[in-house]
């Protein structure tokens, strides 16, 4: 199936896939750069919530008519410095306090689409706030999606070392004199932009799958974390633009209705993660572990 | 706000409230904040798929459910638990979302899976709830004292009792019960909310475990009957009210936490 996408003149001149292709890419890029961090740093749980919770903003943007881009990443950019300031006191806390943000977010959401469905004149917009639908993007998001990732991309390198030093070994951290808040602030940053572009591209409920999926699975098979970035890196690109491949192929599958986009990209991920666990279970000795942590140790 | 019609919903959600408070108190002692939302996120599909194929609901979020609790307790062991619970919540839903693409409807019904759905309710719906309920209910209250035990200090009870693995899994599916029985009630997204909120907070007002129980239920009743009143008079929707007062009810705890260090520092 996938071989015939090429050939297929359409898929390439046409508009809604080039732009997808684009928004896409930059989604999966950055969220393997920032998902492999999340992952090491313990806090898949914490991506998922900002992900969620940036629906609120989405679901605003919709009702206001404004680029829903910005929405998700106005929305999830507050709630993390927001749940980074908070988590300063106590850290043991912070699974509790990121499911309350959660639930508060998520009534705001309920609250929005409510609105949106009685006021406002866009119908399914729960459906694509949540799920995602990439070919409906407007080509206006191109250059504003395309800054956002470039920002997280230099965020993320500038803060690359520090943070995985900090992840690994804080005290170390401390102790040479890093500035491990301001490190931190910035990762939570860069999390809220990564997350609000996968949001675009996959829907704010399904974010956590480009999030930590593509970072779980390199991390189980890269020895050195830069290895990591890059295998993460091509699991995403890959995952999203066979998604996109595919469900553009779908269209001929069941005639007149194509398959959402966001079933294939994640099924992809999920594939992807369990050859990945397969080969690092055959290869016997994990010796990727150690940039891993052990549950429970 | 009393009307015949709403007697059902007032008494099917105080009974969702009754059970996710006590299942509540573990998720919180268990700090499995995550497993307690990605279960009830990921059965939110089998509800969908259940009502296309015009099965009862419940059937569909209990399969979901089974599948969810094997599913992350499978990933877990070569995995941690919170990447386990973000893969499983995320192969469920893009289950669902073909589900719901394919058959061509978002229907007014899936909204109220996602955020909830208190009117309407049948007089089957409230029976058979109850009766799971006493069932989650019993089991929960027979192992409430290794539960917690393991919950506290793993290395203790692997001493005293043995093997503890049977306790994560009796655990996750009592988790997995409460979230049939509460979804279609309270919704996929909010049900957890109703589980951590009132039991963050009633662990701040006492020391003693079972007060703490006890506080988690009352507070979640209360958190339910407010949204239902709150709900009905602003006619907006009851997830919002049920996210507001579960957070309210942390930032309550917190305070309380903060100002008891204050006064014995």
């Amino acid at each position: 199936m996938l071989m015939s996408v090429p050939s297929n003149p359409g898929f390439w001149v046409n508009e809604p896939v080039r732009v997808a292709l684009t928004v896409g890419a930059g989604a999966a890029l950055v969220c393997a750069v920032v998902g492999c961090a999340t992952v090491m740093r313990r806090q898949a749980f914490a991506g998922h919530a900002l992900a969620d919770v940036s629906s609120a903003g989405g679901s605003a943007a919709y009702l206001l008519g404004l680029n829903p881009l910005l929405g998700f990443l106005g929305m999830a950019a507050a709630v993390a410095v927001v749940m980074e300031w908070a988590d300063m006191r106590e850290v043991r806390e912070r699974d509790l306090l990121t499911g309350v943000v959660l639930g508060a977010g998520l009534g705001l959401t309920a609250l929005l689409l409510y609105f949106d469905a009685t006021m406002g004149s866009v119908s399914g917009a729960a459906m694509t706030v949540l799920f995602g639908s990439m070919f409906t993007i407007p080509a206006t998001i191109v250059p504003v999606a395309l800054a956002v990732a470039g920002a997280a991309l230099v965020a993320s390198a500038i803060i690359y070392r520090p943070l995985l030093l900090s992840a690994l070994a804080a005290d170390l951290a401390r102790a040479q004199g890093l500035r491990v808040r301001a490190v931190t602030l910035t990762h939570a940053v860069t999390l809220a932009l990564a997350v609000s572009l996968a949001a675009m591209t996959v829907g704010a409920i399904l974010a956590t799958a480009l999030l930590i999926g593509p970072a779980a699975a390199a991390l189980r098979l890269a020895r050195r974390p830069f290895e990591a970035l890059v295998l993460a890196a091509l699991i995403g690109l890959g995952a999203t633009w066979g998604g996109i491949a595919l469900a553009y192929e779908s269209f001929y599958w069941t005639p007149g209705r194509g398959w959402p986009v966001s079933f294939f990209i994640v099924i992809l991920i999920f594939v992807a993660y369990l050859l990945s666990s397969w080969a690092a279970t055959r290869r016997g000795a994990r010796r990727g572990a150690a940039l891993y942590g052990c549950e429970g140790a | 706000m009393f009307a015949p019609f709403m007697v059902h919903a007032w008494l099917l959600a105080t009974i969702v409230a009754l059970v996710s408070g006590a299942i509540g108190f573990f998720v919180v002692a268990r700090r499995a904040a995550f497993p307690a939302h990605a279960l009830p996120l990921g059965a939110f599909p089998g509800a969908a798929a259940a009502s296309l194929l015009g099965v009862n609901q419940l059937l569909g979020l209990a399969v979901f459910c089974a599948l969810g609790v094997l599913v992350i307790s499978q990933l877990q062991r070569g995995e941690r638990r919170e990447v386990a619970s973000a893969l499983w919540l995320a192969l469920s839903l893009a289950a669902g979302v073909l589900l719901l693409s394919l058959s061509g409807v978002y229907a007014q019904s899936i909204n109220g899976l996602l955020f909830g759905q208190v009117l309407g309710v049948s007089r089957e719906q409230v029976v058979s709830v109850a009766v799971l309920s006493v069932g989650a209910l019993g089991v929960l209250a027979l192992f409430a004292r290794p539960l917690l035990l393991d919950s506290l200090s793993g290395e203790l009870a692997a001493a005293a009792l043995g093997r503890t693995g049977r306790l994560e899994w009796i655990f996750l599916a009592m988790l997995a019960l409460t979230t049939v029985i509460a979804v279609p009630v309270v919704g996929a997204l909010l049900v957890f909310t109703l589980m951590v909120g009132p039991a963050s907070a009633a662990r701040a007002f006492t020391n003693r475990p079972w007060r703490a129980l006890a506080g988690s239920v009352a507070l979640s009743v209360a958190s339910v009957w407010g949204a239902i009143a709150l709900a009905y008079l602003t006619n907006w929707p009851v997830g919002l009210f049920v996210g507001l007062l579960g957070a309210a009810c942390y930032v309550s705890g917190r305070l309380r936490s903060a100002g008891a260090v204050a006064q014995a520092g």
